[in-house]
């Protein structure tokens, strides 16, 4: 049982990574990763919403009719995310004032409804909550590595406490640009999928 | 002599084959090798295709139809910096390595003196093409030898279109960092020379242009004097169009080179040459500068007719001559690697980037320059237009023999 609960918690961080090898919540990964603020509310959010939506479905897991799984699932991990909107709305307004609406598209995010759909719905509750976790820790991985490259090539810094003192203030650094749009999160995932695979040859496609 | 390096680079050989104590270098090795010498190894099997023209001929071909631009980028970026000083009224280069050096060559700072423009260009010219020769090689070589295979003549080419491209007074670590990426991201990773799809020069001058703006676009770092700024006929188009145009420079000058602007990029003329030189030897396509031309010349006249005022008002002579319009069309647009590879797709393909250039450079206001982003847009584009023709070839044929 505990190996058990350790693969379903370890095993989505490197070896079956859901950015990373399965390619989902890219969006996000793009969108919010400029600023660590924004990584560690973004992640501890997802973490949250897909341990506690992959709970809930497991629990009724045998009540959902097949024709509308999906609808009742959405229903279940848009919730989830009110709940977390309203929480951060509540004690964390400035983070949730930048994120916007990336907060609401947590519901979007492929990685919730994947292990929602893929996992909950055939494992019992435990270890469906542990794989929601273990998911949600694996996104995380991913975006902590994306915001801290971002933030410390493109702007020098990360929390916004200065770590590379920038020449607009006298010092040494000049902030790259290219780390504050979007597609520089591409490349970094990129390169982190590659590094991934270098260590882990087995996730290497075939030429097809 | 010959013979005597010949024997050298044998008894060299063995350390840098399998097992030996060097064998990590063998590219290097290798590149030596080949570039003085014609490999030894011969097709072993009947039917081959014989053509004079390799890789390697074809690389040199680029290089010297890129001469008469890098002459004329010397001589513009010193010519620049020498009405800029006069204009600031200052006496000598503020950068003190370029005034020792002109003071010890007896040379001054007269915009009129062909020797002063062109050596002051020079010292412009030639560190940003050592740094990118030197972070561009290692980078390669960095490559080849991780990767197992030989050091490309792909990179001779990228590494002398890519200065050209920058402004004069760029700093050089940014330089070694835009062809660093240019090299890793836009060819390396996707297996070396020949299997890239984007422009590896291209892809450098776009990081530079996003990742440090301040220092490759505006108004104050085309002319290589600090502080001294004056806008590009582009600039000057997109901010006051025709009459703000027209008050500060004249066709003539803007067609023979003598503007403000990234280095190899001012002089149609040069451009042209070169194109001229790369049609007849064959390597560059005629279809895709053709059909570049023709495209961006269409959608500017209709903006021309039914557009506002500004911009929309300049004419495409006018776009022909400004900004990096001519050099792309003849020696990054052309780029066989990336460019469309079947004979229909390259009509497509220049369109394509005709079309582009005239949006991005007339209608986004962020951009008055689009040649760049417009080739790098079509770039990615080439795959799938060669797919679309072959398929409309197979079904044209299907239909015809049945």
């Amino acid at each position: 049982m505990i190996t058990k609960a350790k693969t379903l918690l370890f095993r989505p961080i490197i070896a079956n990574n859901p950015i990373a090898l399965q390619v989902l919540g890219i969006c996000s990964a793009l969108a919010v990763t400029t600023q660590m603020k924004q990584v560690m509310a973004m992640c501890i959010a997802v973490v949250f919403v897909c341990g506690v939506s992959s709970l809930a479905v497991s629990l009724i897991r045998k009540y959902i009719p097949g024709s509308i799984r999906i609808i009742v699932q959405m229903v279940i991990i848009a919730s989830a995310v009110i709940v977390v909107d309203q929480f951060l709305k509540a004690y964390a307004f400035e983070v949730s004032k930048t994120m916007s609406v990336f907060v609401g598209l947590i519901i979007t995010n492929c990685i919730v409804l994947g292990r929602a759909g893929g996992f909950a719905m055939e494992n019992p509750p435990l270890s469906s909550f542990i794989d929601g976790i273990g998911n949600g820790l694996g996104y995380s991985f991913v975006l902590i590595i994306v915001g801290v490259v971002r933030e410390l090539l493109g702007s020098g810094s990360l929390f916004g406490i200065e770590i590379l003192s920038k020449v607009s203030d006298g010092g040494w650094y000049t902030p790259n640009g290219l780390f504050l749009l979007a597609p520089s999160a591409f490349f970094i995932i990129g390169f982190i999928i590659c590094a991934i695979r270098l260590y882990d040859s087995a996730q290497i496609e075939e030429d097809n | 002599m010959i013979r005597k390096l010949r024997s050298i680079l044998d008894t060299l050989e063995p350390h840098f084959l399998k097992g030996g104590k060097l064998a990590k270098l063998f590219p290097l090795y290798e590149a030596a090798d080949t570039f003085l010498f014609t490999p030894s190894s011969v097709t072993q099997t009947t039917a081959h295709v014989r053509d004079a023209i390799d890789l390697k001929r074809m690389m040199f071909s680029v290089i010297i139809a890129l001469q008469p631009v890098i002459l004329m980028a010397q001589y513009n970026t010193g010519l620049q910096a020498n009405l800029g000083l006069q204009a600031m009224g200052m006496d000598a280069s503020p950068s003190q390595w370029r005034a020792l050096i002109l003071e010890f060559l007896g040379l001054g700072y007269n915009p009129h003196s062909l020797w002063d423009n062109f050596v002051h260009g020079m010292l412009y010219f030639v560190p940003i093409f050592l740094v990118t020769q030197l972070a561009g090689g290692i980078t390669e070589a960095l490559f080849a030898s991780f990767r197992k295979h030989e050091i490309n003549e792909g990179f001779l080419v990228t590494g002398m279109l890519y200065p050209l491209t920058l402004p004069p007074d760029i700093p050089l670590w940014q330089v070694a960092l835009g062809i660093i990426f240019g090299v890793a991201v836009g060819k390396e990773i996707f297996g070396g020379t020949g299997k890239n799809f984007l422009n590896p020069a291209l892809t450098g001058r776009a990081f530079l242009y996003f990742a440090y703006p301040a220092d490759s676009s505006g108004n104050s770092v085309w002319v290589a004097v600090d502080g001294y700024s004056k806008a590009t006929p582009l600039a000057d188009a997109a901010e006051g169009g025709m009459p703000m145009l027209t008050a500060n420079f004249d066709w003539w000058s803007s067609f023979l080179g003598f503007i403000p602007g990234s280095m190899g990029e001012t002089s149609a003329l040069g451009c042209l040459l070169g194109a001229s030189l790369l049609v007849v030897m064959g390597i560059a396509s005629l279809r895709i500068m053709v059909a570049m031309v023709l495209a961006s010349a269409t959608v500017i006249t209709l903006f021309n007719v039914f557009g506002s005022s500004g911009y929309f008002d300049v004419p495409f002579y006018w776009h022909f001559v400004m900004g990096g319009f001519a050099f792309a069309m003849a020696f990054m647009a052309t780029d066989p690697v990336s460019a469309a590879y079947t004979g229909t797709g390259k009509i497509y393909y220049g369109l394509l980037i005709g079309v582009m250039v005239a949006i991005v450079r007339v209608i986004n206001p962020a951009y008055p320059e689009g040649t760049m982003l417009a080739i790098l847009f079509a770039n990615s584009f080439a795959p799938l237009i060669d797919y679309f023709v072959i398929r409309s070839n197979i079904k044209r044929r299907l239909a015809r023999d049945g």
